[in-house]
């Protein structure tokens, strides 16, 4: 193997490590509150036939990082979430302090339901990786 | 001259605002925002008066709903209200548990004051006919659902969450059903101080 080919090959390789070391031990920062909105017109459209999900059936919430769920009503209509009823306009903010899986009723939702999974903040360097592969995913 | 002083003073304002904001502590329950007036009642209290929520305007008001038969959900629920009340001391004076039936059929005012004088004496329960609670479920976005037994008998889910109003009568926040009592006094503690 020639000594380019060798460095072909180990830039990379280091570029991935140091990725991973990053990934593993640098803190994570990303916004407490995890924003949903329903959107105007969402119960008109239902109401005219239309199956349209605005939020997610499943959210994942991370204690520590993004353990705070705001949703705004920005419809014409008092919409139920879980444990209140939000009137055209408000927002309600649910702080999350216990890793569980939380489910509500949701009339923003065709099944009527949503489940907020609650897990607990990444620790270990591989439980950071894995949760940053996750968000990176869009999971 | 007095531009400058005009400007200091506005950034005086504006950060006295900002503070505010921040010395503002975030309660544990889920917050609304902005804060609307609480959905009137329509009901008969156990006290013997109307439930009008507009009696209780200066203490903050915990309501939820349930009924008397609830062999899971209301009975942790108002130990927890009964134990954050205590926990208050004398703060709890300006706290005021309201706990309303979805069982119009078997509790009436005396099986409410019963039930509800078992956990702590100055609890009110809101009573009424079909109309009159289902008026104030939907008001609260309360579901409930009547599941019966083979003898005959039935029992009712219901929505668990405790709606918190404030001294000025608006509904500013909802516990969800499973807090321990000490996240109530954590929140009592700063509506009524705030």
């Amino acid at each position: 193997m020639t000594r380019r080919l060798r460095i072909a090959w180990l830039l990379p390789l280091l570029g991935l490590l140091g990725a991973a070391l990053w990934a593993g031990f640098a803190p994570i920062h990303v916004a407490r509150e995890k924003l949903f909105e329903i959107p105007k017109g969402t119960y008109a459209r239902r109401m005219s036939g239309d199956k349209v999900e605005i939020l997610p059936e499943h959210i994942r919430l991370t204690l520590g990082l993004d353990d705070v769920l705001l949703l705004r009503n920005l419809d014409e209509v008092p919409q139920v979430f879980g444990p209140t009823i939000m009137m055209p306009g408000q927002s309600f903010r649910l702080p999350f302090e216990k890793a569980a899986s939380y489910q509500f009723v949701c009339t923003a939702h065709v099944s009527g339901q949503i489940t907020i999974l609650v897990v607990d903040e990444p620790v270990m360097p591989w439980e950071k990786i894995r949760w940053r592969m996750r968000r990176w995913l869009g999971k | 001259m007095i531009r400058r002083f005009a400007f200091l003073a506005l950034s005086i304002a504006a950060l006295g605002a900002n503070a505010a904001d921040i010395a503002q502590p975030a309660l544990k329950a889920g917050v609304l925002s902005p804060a609307l007036p609480a959905p009137a009642l329509t009901l008969d209290g156990t006290d013997g008066k109307p439930l009008d929520l507009d009696r209780f305007r200066g203490k903050v008001v915990l309501l939820a709903f349930g009924f008397s038969n609830c062999g899971e959900v209301c009975p942790i629920t108002l130990a927890t209200l009964a134990g954050a009340r205590r926990k208050l001391g004398t703060e709890a004076a300006q706290v005021q548990v309201v706990y309303v039936t979805v069982d119009p059929e078997r509790d009436d005012a005396t099986q409410m004051r019963k039930f509800l004088g078992s956990f702590d004496p100055t609890f009110v329960g809101g009573v009424g006919t079909r109309a009159q609670i289902d008026a104030a479920q939907k008001s609260y976005g309360i579901s409930s659902t009547r599941t019966v037994h083979a003898d005959g008998g039935y029992s009712i889910g219901h929505s668990s969450s405790i709606y918190i109003i404030d001294r000025a009568g608006k509904l500013r926040a909802v516990m969800p059903y499973g807090h321990p009592a000490d996240d109530f006094v954590h929140d009592l503690k700063i509506l009524l101080r705030g």
